[in-house]
This record gives structure tokens, sequence and C-alpha cells, in this order.
């Protein structure tokens, strides 16, 4: 850990965040090992408290919940529930999924379907990004980060900043794969439920489960957010988006998040230099 | 097992329009998180972007609802996300409180105009 390069100021300012990170795992139903524990020493025992972990997130329930609408909606649009399953398994984004079998659904083009999902993707680029260092040591080689990189979406994006403080360094990847496994197979099974309940399900049940994704969106993003600049993104990325998708640019996501994001970068810049 | 699958032809349109546009994004991440060091000022930004896009596809659910949510008026959807962010912040930031409030406040209002 101590091998990292990293200047020194910012080493404290990530010791004070972990610190503050610390009054959460109260309200963790799971508590892991202490970071000495002898426990962390098998990478096999590690990816067990990452599948565990699955169990101690309300985020699970939420994905639970948005893949039984997923599954639903590959009925509704005639997909088989091979294709529904594949697509949990490789394309793992909720968002993207939805907007994929939607546009397909409505008639659109597999080209303009395949823009519409890229760019709804883009947000995973610096998710990923910022989910890396946190992984890395010295030794680690990049092919054993490619299967983290494919398990990072929104859900495992947050739950890496309250968890992994509480991880040792050299077991991270292993622990990853745990979580990452595990969340996959329980939306694996809610895709097949959603699927066989699709005939069932009132519009009334289908309008509660989509609305299930920008609630626990936001309000798991929310809980992370610990600097003011945190909130700055938060809030104007929401703001600012109704105010681009006038543009109709197809782009409209990457204009708002962009500018939002960098003008919450200037703020936390303006707050270095007091 | 052919109807477990459906046709290769709708695999083939998964993998160009949905496997494809997610993983290029998440490679390319692979390739320049390697390099970025964990205090590093341009991990700042690339942090406050990636929450701001979230919260554009957020605001662009809530804002170009699909599917059956478009059976829900303005007004009900932005009403039942306020009243969950109240709830979310009276609980000292409780993510299922907030969801809980939030849903249930869509439910009642889709009940009460009926």
């Amino acid at each position: 850990m101590t091998a990292l390069r990293r200047p020194s100021l910012d080493v404290a300012r990530f010791r004070q965040r972990y610190a503050r990170h610390d009054s959460n795992i109260a309200r963790l139903p799971l508590a892991l090992p202490a970071l000495d524990s002898p426990t962390w020493h098998s990478s096999f025992r590690a990816f067990g408290w990452g599948m565990r972990s699955v169990g101690s997130t309300i985020l699970t329930l939420v994905l639970f919940a948005t893949y039984l609408g997923i599954g639903a909606l590959a009925h509704d649009t005639h997909f088989s529930l091979g294709w529904a399953l594949a697509s949990t398994l490789f394309v793992w984004a909720g968002p993207a999924q939805i907007i994929l079998i939607s546009t397909l659904g409505s008639g659109a083009t597999v080209i303009q379907a395949a823009i519409a999902v890229t760019v709804s993707a883009i947000r995973l680029f610096p998710m990923v990004v910022s989910v890396m260092p946190m992984m890395r040591t010295p030794q680690t080689k990049r092919r054993e980060l490619v299967l983290v990189a494919h398990l990072t979406a929104v859900t495992l994006w947050v739950e890496c900043f309250r968890f992994l403080p509480h991880v040792p360094r050299d077991r991270r990847i292993a622990f990853i794969h745990g979580l990452g496994s595990g969340l996959v197979s329980v939306c694996l099974v809610a895709t097949t439920v959603g699927y066989a309940l699709a005939a069932n399900l009132s519009p009334l049940l289908g309008a509660a489960i989509l609305m299930l994704t920008p609630l626990a969106f936001l309000f798991s993003t929310a809980r992370n957010c610990r600097e003011p600049a945190d909130f700055v993104a938060l809030a104007l990325g929401l703001g600012l988006f109704p105010l681009t998708s006038m543009l109709n640019s197809g782009v409209d996501i990457l204009v708002s998040g962009v500018s939002a994001g960098t003008i919450a970068y200037g703020v936390h810049w303006w707050r270095e230099q007091q | 097992m052919s109807v477990f699958i459906g046709d290769w032809h709708a695999l083939l349109i998964l993998l160009i329009a949905g496997v494809i546009p997610n993983q290029i994004w998440r490679m390319l991440g692979l390739m320049v998180g390697g390099e970025i060091d964990e205090g590093s000022e341009l991990l700042v930004w690339v942090r406050a972007v990636a929450t701001a896009i979230l919260a554009g596809v957020i605001a662009q659910i809530l804002v170009q609802p699909p599917g059956a949510l478009a059976s829900v008026p303005d007004w009900l959807r932005y009403g039942a996300v306020a009243a969950g962010f109240a709830v979310f912040l009276v609980t000292r930031r409780s993510t299922l409180a907030g969801v809980v409030c939030g849903e249930l406040v869509m439910l009642a209002g889709k009940w009460w105009i009926g």
C-alpha cells in the first residue's frame, strides 16, 4: 500500500475519508473482519466474504426488482429467455439493457439502438477508471483486472467506496469477484422470474419497478457524497440534463455530465486553494 | 433448446447493440485506470464526471420515462422523488427509507388518480 506513489497531502485526505467511512459500519448488517484478521490471508475466503456482502446491501433488493422488470420487458418484446439471460450476463448494466430492449422493441434499427446504448454506457468509463486504482497493487497485472472491469456497474461502483476501505488491498480483487458474481447470480434469477411472471405483471407494478432505478441510484449516490464537490456533481448533473436534452444531440447525457462534473471539480479546486 | 436461445440473429444484435457498446467503455477504463494514481487530481475530476453522468441517467428516466412508467403523470414522478429525498434526509441518509417512501407516494398518487 505504501509502495504506491502518492502525494502526502492526499494520503491524509484519504485516511480522513476512510475514517469517516467507519461510522457507517454500524449500519452494515454484515461486519467484515478486521483488516489484520487472518481470514484475509486466503483469497478464497475473501471471495466468500465478497459473496456474503451481497446480503448486506439494500441495492441487492433494488437490483433484483430492476431485473424482474428487465425479464418482463424482454418477454413482452418477444425476446427469448436465453437472450435475456445472455444480456444480463454479458451487458451487465441495467439502464443499458432497458434502453436496448425498449429501442429494439419500438422498431428502431440495430444501429440506432447501438448508438443509444453506447451513449448511456459512457458512464462506465469514468467508473472503471476510478475503481481500478483502489484494487491495484504494484504487482497487479492488467489482465487480473479484466473481470473487475466487466463487473463494474453502478451498484458495484457505489459499493466499492463503502466496502473496500475495510478490505486489505491485496485481497480486494478476490473480494470484488465474489461480490460481483453474487450480484450477477441474483440478477440472473430475477431475470428468469420476471420473464416467467411477465404475463401477470400489472401496469401499476410495472411502473413501480421502473421507478426503483432512479430512486435507488439517486439515494445510494447521495449517501456516498462526502465533499461539497460530490453534491455539486450530483445536483448539477440532475439539473442540467433537462436543459441539454432540449438540444436533442443524441449525446445529451454526455454534455450535461461533463459540464456538471467539470464545474464540480472547479468547486473542489477552489476549496483546495483556500 | 432452440426455444430457450431463440434465433441466432437476435444474439448477433445483442452483441452489436448491447455487449460491444458497454464493454468498449469498460475496457478503455481499464487501460486508463491502470495508469492513474489513487490520489491524483485527474481522478477527482473523473469521479465528479461519473457522478454527474449517473445523475443524467437518473434524470433521463424521470424526464423521459420508459414503458409503464410513462403512464404516471410528470408531477407525480417528481413529487415521489422529492418526498423520498425529504425522508432520506430526515432519516440521516437511509437509502431504504428514501426508496420505500418514494415508491409509496407514487403508488398512493396513482391509486388516488384512479
